[in-house]
């Protein structure tokens, strides 16, 4: 061995590292391991908490585990009418609206990619203004009204059916995956931009495919605020806003008409609450860890632009 | 490569006019494409704009958003004059300028850290659960933030009841109010900001890092000496985007966290927006008052854009 890979191991360390390397990785795994617990233990006692006896978590006896375990909280959501048609609306306004995203995102941003296109500049200009300047809430709201949209499912897709973030992300990606020589080998054999971008860009796209119905997907179910202006109907209401009035209007009515008393009314309604918000979280925080893959992809390629 | 002849876009025997013609011409099926997009900007972004010249005038229903009569600045007087102006500025540059002092630093602190755990699969662990908050609604989050809370039963004021401290109604006190949202910003967002940041430093050159290594500095000389240069420019960027967007805090969050009893610090511009605009029905002064905002955040944009190229060279625009 070297004299100085001896000299190395004889103080514990590897080839090249310092003392001060070591003590900096020690405290560097002190502190994500703070940062990883900070993150992860909030979402671990909720889950506990949903399935733990109500006066033990009221008291402040759950803190590691489940203490008396029930289902009981789960058992009155799943009977609760509301956390249905809410589950079920917005899984067609998800399902629905992301399609129309990527039918109006896609093509155009192909389209804005492609550097032979007259006025592109004009185009990127017009699209990026809207990102530093907005009409405002209320001319929306009265134009969304004077169209007729006010409590239809349009009124909380055609307003964002356009993300400009997400646009230029698919924009850059084509810029720099599709290459100019494919295009023109494609022209040479006689094919329309039409077919070209069908039959070979797109087959091409698919993780950038993946990752803008990713975003649009998970925008679609988790904003409110859209919901919240534009819903009026209880039966539309998409399941953040069901959420909402179960967690800050405490309209549990039903669920926990039966309980002996007040105090026994409220710990009910917290349990509730624990299970509702893993019951809603639910489907993102399962299929997030498979796809994770993606999303980074995605804010990269952001990144890159910006 | 493509003949002259074929390529009427490219064809230099014609003027260039007539070729940018038949450029077009020939990309129609381009324009095609961008239609749905473009019909989509100017009904829904726009042409909301036009709407915006009620903030000068005096609405009426009928009317209308054409038909009102002209008051000039009189909403915006109305609005600098009422006694929740102060309070409503302060509350939102209070809000965002804290979150930014106190938010920003933290994703790229993550960033550097995580790029330096020697262990890859503790590093994927760590980084997998960090990200997963982001994910999380911000009715979730509010609603979180509430149990945990709880004067009787959230586990905060257990855990301070256990160390012989007093509960503390965190959502009744204004003072609280802040805190809660700056901190559950960092613990919602700091995961996820940092995957900009590790970008950037997988793009630093490892053979400085390899040349600072034999010339025997340590970790944290290489962290402080490369990393951090590497990534200022994505830094400046960061920031700059986020500076820009100082008046406009969001209003879902601050909406969600508002209680009759912390108002005093949780009504910002956007919630006050909404209640006088929606639920109030008064038109032409909230869009007063959301104008002020947005050329506030314009100016501001520009600005610091500005700045930024005076002073490290690099911005957005």
């Amino acid at each position: 061995m070297l004299q100085t890979e001896l000299a190395a191991k004889k103080r514990g360390l590897k080839v090249g590292q310092t003392r001060m390397d070591k003590t900096f990785d020690i405290m560097n795994y002190v502190v994500l391991t703070i940062c990883f617990l900070v993150v992860a233990y909030p979402l671990y006692f909720v889950v506990i908490a949903s399935i733990s006896d109500p006066v033990d978590v009221n008291a402040g006896r759950v803190i590691l585990y489940p203490v008396r375990m029930t289902m009981d909280g789960y058992r009155r959501i799943l009977e609760y009418k509301s956390f249905f048609t809410g589950y079920r609306n917005t899984l067609v306004y998800t399902g629905v609206g992301t399609l129309v995203n990527m039918l109006l995102t896609v093509p155009a941003a192909y389209a804005l990619s492609r550097k032979d296109l007259v006025g592109r500049n004009v185009f990127m200009m017009m699209i990026a203004f809207t990102m530093i300047f907005s009409a405002g809430l209320i001319p929306t709201y009265l134009h969304i009204r004077d169209l007729g949209l006010i409590d239809t499912m349009w009124a909380l897709i055609l307003p964002g059916a356009v993300s400009t973030w997400n646009l230029i992300v698919a924009r850059t990606f084509f810029q720099q995956s599709i290459p100019d020589d494919l295009l023109e080998a494609a022209q040479l054999d006689g094919a329309t931009n039409a077919q070209f971008f069908v039959q070979i860009v797109l087959p091409l796209s698919k993780s950038i495919l993946a990752v803008l119905v990713l975003f649009y997907a998970v925008g679609h179910w988790n904003t409110y605020s859209n919901a919240l202006y534009y819903i009026i109907s209880d039966d539309k209401r998409p399941l953040q806003l069901v959420l909402r009035s179960i967690l800050f209007e405490n309209t549990m009515g039903d669920m926990v008409e039966d309980a002996s008393n007040l105090a026994a009314q409220q710990r009910l309604g917290d349990l509730i609450k624990y299970g509702i918000i893993i019951a809603s979280s639910l489907p993102l925080m399962i299929l997030y860890p498979f796809l994770q893959r993606y999303f980074i992809q995605g804010v990269m390629i952001g990144a890159v632009k910006g | 490569m493509t003949t002259l002849a074929r390529d009427p876009g490219r064809d230099l025997r014609l003027t260039p006019a007539r070729r940018k013609l038949n450029r077009i011409l020939c990309n129609w099926q381009l324009y095609l494409f961008l239609l749905p997009a473009l019909a989509y900007f100017l009904l829904f972004r726009y042409y909301p704009m036009l709407g915006v010249q009620i903030a000068f005038k005096k609405f009426k229903a009928v009317p209308g958003i054409w038909g009102s009569p002209w008051v000039g600045f009189r909403n915006f007087e109305h609005f600098f004059k009422t006694p929740d102006f102060k309070r409503l500025i302060t509350n939102t540059l209070a809000v965002s300028v804290e979150t930014l002092l106190i938010s920003f630093p933290v994703p790229i602190l993550l960033a550097l850290l995580l790029n330096q755990l020697p262990s890859k699969r503790y590093k994927k662990l760590v980084q997998t659960t960090i990200y997963a908050p982001h994910f999380i609604s911000t009715v979730v989050l509010v609603g979180i933030i509430f149990l945990f809370t709880s004067p009787r039963a959230g586990i905060i004021n257990h855990l301070i009841a256990s160390l012989g401290g007093t509960r503390i109604h965190f959502t009744a006190e204004p003072g609280w109010f802040r805190p809660l949202y700056i901190g559950s910003d960092i613990w919602q967002n700091a995961g996820w900001g940092s995957i900009i940041y590790l970008a950037a430093l997988s793009g630093i050159n490892p053979e400085l890092h390899e040349a600072a290594i034999m010339d025997g500095a340590n970790k944290y000389q290489r962290v402080w000496h490369i990393d951090l240069p590497g990534i200022l420019p994505t830094v400046v960027v960061m920031f700059i985007l986020s500076a820009g967007k100082v008046m406009s805090v969001g209003f879902e969050k601050a909406f969600l966290m508002q209680t009759s009893l912390n108002i005093s610090a949780s009504e910002i511009i956007a919630t006050y927006v909404y209640k006088r605009g929606l639920q109030q029905s008064q038109f032409d002064f909230s869009t007063a008052v959301g104008l002020f905002e947005s050329v506030v955040n314009l100016v501001m944009i520009t600005t610091v854009n500005f700045l930024s190229k005076k002073v490290t060279n690099s911005s957005l625009f």
